[in-house]
């Protein structure tokens, strides 16, 4: 998210320096970077400065504890990595989890977005209770989720009620990753409800008015003028829960540790345990490198995209 | 303005990495003594039992008496959460602020001592011959560290239970065997009578894993890594014993013996009665006892071929390579060493006492007490996780090769990446030479 942030200030910051940039004078120069300083230094520090080491340790056998100093070893963690099985399952399902959730977390936000969007009473309670998960620690979500998703637990015991004999959802293979991901999406889609909702709200009523007189059925309307009037939003909601669900990490560290039989395993998990419990430093970095690397290349091409749609309307 | 900022936030990124990645090269730790006024030296003492209430003021009466028994030196207690404890120290080692006199969790000895961050123990030979020797923490021929206490893994389970189903009795002597036990399960489960025939505790996470199960694959006759040289676990953990014991590790589950997951507190389980037979360490002996009291049973481990197997190694205490003031820091181990002392943790922390003068001040522990068969099995079966530094990789490695033979992965394949890890991890630390 906070790419997306920064690019999104440094659009606005050239496109207003353009023109000022010839009338300012020194002084309001300095101000202005004296303004920047204290963000500067944050971003520096947390941001520029482990991006930069990770660069350069990726290529060492740097260690959490050890007597010895790091050595260059050249891109022998690389080619470790990309024989590594785990790496490309982690990958896989990371590619998998987000395939699946972008869709249809931001349907179902949407959905909701547009249920609640109306004017009567008691709304505002619904809008309370579709975003009190967002509000909840991931940490406390996870662990619940966990005692509802036990071979005995709640959820099983629900579908018992109408015949149906539930999986063992964390402890198979075959359900873990969906089980995750249908929390994920419980957990995470009253943040982009709001965000769908302020897009609503933006759309003139007299649109509606105007539609509905002309004959327009109630999906009409959604297909011509609230759709349209969401483009932006939509962008938005995009590349948010793209990058969201390829940083997959706390509720695969709580409820999975990555099992049974990596079927859960995502690259950020991988590259956790290397770096910490495993202590190499130097391949975690490596893991985490071509993890920057994929990202930038996935925003790079929804810019591209979502750019190329600006331009043409 | 855009192209300057860019040249300036360059240029400020490349010096700013510079002197972080020189940095990040060179470890080590130093100090932490200080001389007071009066000519007493302050030795700072580090322990992780800030959430464990009776064992921190054993250990707080063993300082107190020290510092009443002389003048030289005042030895300062700071107690740390055991979540935290050990990123405590290695943080402090990376600033050389490292204390006089820490404590560490067995298996991590060799890899703290390889770091540079413990000294050995000279001087002590004579005193530390008298304690078990899964108690101490020994790498490259020499001792780092000694504990009060260990622990025994055990069999628990109810003399009622095994007369039901007619299963013999096993002692120290004549362990289970294999098949014997294979049968025992088998038998309890068809009866119907138990959820769990067998639990395995498979819900804890962590430590437990190496510690509880290495020493099944121990039993069979593999191990972690071959210990002649400790540089590759190459047919060792991947040999024909080895898949072995994947193999029974997995027909627990398949054969529907023991829980694929445990529950969150299998011990419950156990004193509930849904449990038939529980693999459990010597801390669960206590509540057992206190709920079936002469039912009870604390049986020896199976024996798979090798003879039964448990780990040994508890928390343990050294001193650190950095401390400016190593004579002061040996004069307490070697007063803390005292049988009494021992005697005094051990019943604080209700496990084994480490020297058979403390096991007889201990009641319980005493020659024939009730919990002398604990003392037995540790000194007979115990078996050290291997005392490489490389050990902390090993344990994660294992854990997860573990958990995946449990959930049906292929065993040889599961095993074969296992070595492969190990082997490359060690050889890209050259061997921890």
């Amino acid at each position: 998210m906070s790419a997306a942030v920064v690019a999104a200030a440094r659009a606005t910051a050239s496109s207003r320096s353009g023109h000022s940039l010839k009338k300012t004078d020194k002084h309001s120069h300095r101000t202005a970077l004296l303004m920047l300083l204290p963000a500067g230094v944050l971003m520096i520090t947390f941001l520029l400065i482990p991006i930069g080491l990770t660069f350069v340790l990726a290529f060492t056998n740097a260690r959490l504890i050890s007597p010895e100093p790091a050595k260059f070893i050249g891109v022998g963690n690389f080619t470790r990595l990309f024989e590594n099985a785990t790496f490309w399952k982690s990958l896989g399902n990371t590619v998998l989890f987000a395939v699946v959730i972008v869709p249809i977390q931001s349907a179902v936000a949407l959905a909701l977005a547009v249920l609640i969007n109306t004017r009567m009473r008691g709304v505002n309670f619904f809008r309370t209770v579709y975003f009190l998960p967002v509000v909840t620690s991931m940490v406390v979500v996870s662990m619940l989720w966990m005692f509802m998703y036990q071979p005995n637990g709640l959820i099983n015991a629900l579908l018992a009620k109408v015949g149906i004999q539930g999986p063992d959802w964390l402890g198979d293979p075959h359900w873990a990753l969906l089980a995750l991901i249908l929390m994920s999406i419980w957990q995470a889609c009253g943040f982009h409800m709001v965000i769908w909702l302020s897009g609503l709200q933006t759309i003139p009523g007299e649109l509606y008015e105007a539609a509905s007189l002309d004959g327009a059925s109630r999906w009409q309307q959604f297909a011509y003028v609230t759709w349209p009037g969401l483009r932006q939003t939509a962008i938005f909601i995009l590349i948010t829960i793209t990058i969201a669900a390829f940083s997959l990490f706390t509720q695969v560290n709580i409820m999975t540790q990555g099992g049974p039989l990596d079927s859960t395993s995502t690259v950020v998990f991988m590259a956790v345990r290397t770096g910490f419990q495993q202590q190499q430093t130097g391949y975690a970095s490596a893991i985490s490198l071509v993890f920057f690397v994929i990202v930038l290349a996935v925003s790079l091409i929804q810019r591209y995209l979502t750019r190329d749609k600006e331009a043409g309307r | 303005m855009p192209k300057r900022t860019a040249k300036l936030v360059l240029a400020t990124l490349v010096a700013a990495t510079l002197p972080f990645t020189l940095a990040a090269c060179s470890k080590g730790g130093t100090s932490s003594s200080s001389a007071t006024s009066g000519g007493t030296q302050t030795l700072t003492m580090w322990t992780h039992n800030a959430g464990n209430k009776a064992e921190l003021a054993a250990i707080q009466q063993i300082v107190t008496d020290y510092n009443a028994s002389q003048t030289s030196y005042k030895v300062d207690v700071q107690a740390f959460p055991q979540d935290s404890y050990n990123q405590s120290v290695v943080a402090a080692a990376a600033a050389k602020k490292l204390p006089c006199i820490l404590d560490t969790d067995g298996p991590n000895v060799s890899n703290w001592a390889w770091a540079g961050y413990l000294a050995p123990l000279d001087g002590m030979d004579d005193i530390l011959s008298k304690f078990m020797p899964s108690v101490l923490g020994k790498w490259n021929g020499k001792t780092y560290s000694y504990g009060y206490y260990d622990v025994a893994l055990n069999m628990m389970t109810r003399k009622s239970t095994l007369q039901k189903y007619g299963i013999r009795i096993p002692t120290i002597d004549s362990p289970w065997t294999s098949d014997e036990f294979t049968a025992a399960l088998t038998k309890i489960r068809d009866s119907g009578a138990y959820q769990n025939p067998f639990d395995l505790q498979t819900s804890s996470t962590g430590e437990w894993w190496p510690y509880a199960y290495s020493p099944l694959l121990q039993s069979f006759g593999g191990d972690l890594i071959n210990r002649t040289d400790y540089k590759s676990a190459q047919g060792t953990l991947n040999g024909p014993e080895a898949l072995a014991w994947a193999k029974w590790f997995r027909g627990l589950v398949t054969n529907k013996l023991i829980p694929l997951k445990s529950s969150a507190a299998p011990d419950k389980d156990f004193l509930n009665g849904n449990t038939a037979i529980i693999y459990n360490g010597s801390w669960g002996a206590a509540d057992a006892t206190k709920q079936f009291g002469d039912d009870m049973l604390f049986l020896p481990p199976v024996d798979f071929g090798k003879g039964p197997k448990i780990g040994g190694g508890s928390w343990q205490w050294g001193v650190s390579a950095g401390c400016s003031n190593k004579q002061g820091a040996l004069d307490y181990m070697k007063f803390a060493a005292a049988d009494k002392y021992v005697a005094a943790v051990a019943v604080a922390t209700n496990l084994i006492p480490a020297t058979d003068a403390a096991a007889a001040m201990v009641p319980g522990f005493e020659a024939g007490g009730a919990n002398d068969i604990f003392r037995q099995y540790a000194k007979k079966y115990a078996v050290l996780r291997p005392p490489t530094p490389g050990y902390t990789f090993i344990a994660t490695e294992f854990t997860k090769t573990a958990q995946d033979i449990l959930n049906g992965a292929d065993p040889q394949q599961a095993l074969d990446t296992a070595v492969k890890n190990i082997d490359a991890n060690q050889a890209s630390n050259n061997y921890f030479q």
